[in-house]
């Protein structure tokens, strides 16, 4: 551990503002693809049920 | 199967579909648990820089996005070359679903060099450097793949403009690479590289090898998710999209406690 308070931890001595907006900024946007992957696959599946069938036959 | 075959399989987005069903959620998975693994390890446990104090910990968000920034767009134009030369249409729905996650890491790895700047170089953002600039250019490139195609309304068109888009664009990747060592700049040298040993501790560079591999794992589920759903899309109107759909259906039915139920 390279801290010995949990208050000085969140201060990162004196970089807090800097540290805190990055990894804040990180933390956001794994959260936001996590939810958007999570999404995505039935969001297809549901589109691709709108659609009609084209044809009985396969694509090459 | 002879080489030929298995290329001309490795382009059929039903092959595609079929064979990367759990590989998704696998590398999804894998990549939170390195991720989080990584950046505890490099916030609270690694020691602090003796010049820049814990400013230095944002190297743990920079290194890993501004590496997938450059690769993701070297596989973009790998992608574009194959759609160019084979006309393998798995080729552009690949070189399709990257982008977004391309703009979204060399995104973050500009906004954490500029926060990490401020401390270090007492500069947010310097105009003059080119790193920084090849690395917004970079940026630009992103946005441009992503609105020339939604601007071309014909798909075959869309395709082949994107894939000479995301060729002509790497050029800038050697720019990027070198611009610490070409020009003046106030960027920092390479820090890691596959041939040399780190010039930093282990404490240090080991948890930064952990958020590499671990982005490198979401970058692998990002393409393979969105892959998925892009043939999906792409093939909806074929007797083999309907039958998953089918499929889908009737899974969905047999959970009676699906909150997900269709309105």
């Amino acid at each position: 551990m390279s801290f010995d308070s949990v208050e000085s931890f969140f201060h990162m001595g004196g970089h807090a503002l800097y540290v805190w907006m990055v990894f804040g900024a990180s933390l956001a946007g794994l959260v936001g693809n996590l939810i958007n992957l999570n999404r995505t696959h039935r969001a297809a599946v549901e589109a691709a049920a709108r659609e009609p069938l084209v044809s009985e036959e396969e694509p090459s | 199967m002879n080489l030929t075959e298995l290329w001309h399989r490795m382009g059929s987005p039903r092959w595609f579909y079929q064979m990367s069903g759990p590989w998704g959620t696998g590398f999804a998975t894998l990549a939170v648990v390195l991720l989080v693994v990584g950046t505890m390890w490099g916030l609270a446990f690694a020691p602090a820089d003796y010049q820049q104090g814990n400013s230095f910990r944002i190297i743990y968000i920079h290194v890993p996005t501004a590496i997938l920034a450059q690769s993701v767009y070297m596989m973009l134009g790998v992608a574009g070359f194959i759609f160019l030369v084979w006309r393998m249409k798995l080729a552009d729905m690949l070189l399709q679903v990257m982008v977004p996650f391309g703009m979204g890491v060399t995104a973050l790895a500009l906004f954490s060099g500029a926060v990490w700047g401020r401390p270090t170089w007492g500069a947010w953002w310097v105009w003059g450097d080119p790193r920084i600039l090849s690395m917004l250019l970079l940026l630009f490139l992103y946005f441009g793949l992503y609105a020339l195609r939604a601007a071309i309304p014909r798909a075959e068109a869309a395709a082949r403009a994107c894939a000479l888009l995301a060729l002509v664009g790497l050029i800038n990747i050697p720019i990027i690479k070198y611009s610490v060592e070409w020009w003046q700049t106030l960027h920092q040298g390479v820090t890691f590289t596959l041939t040399e040993k780190p010039k930093m501790p282990i404490q240090m560079w080991a948890p930064l090898l952990v958020n590499v591999i671990g982005i490198y794992c979401l970058f692998a589920a990002n393409v393979i998710i969105r892959l998925r759903g892009e043939v999906l899309r792409r093939e909806s109107g074929t007797a083999w999209v309907q039958e998953v759909v089918a499929t889908h259906d009737q899974a969905r039915r047999g959970h009676s406690g699906d909150s997900g139920a269709m309105a």
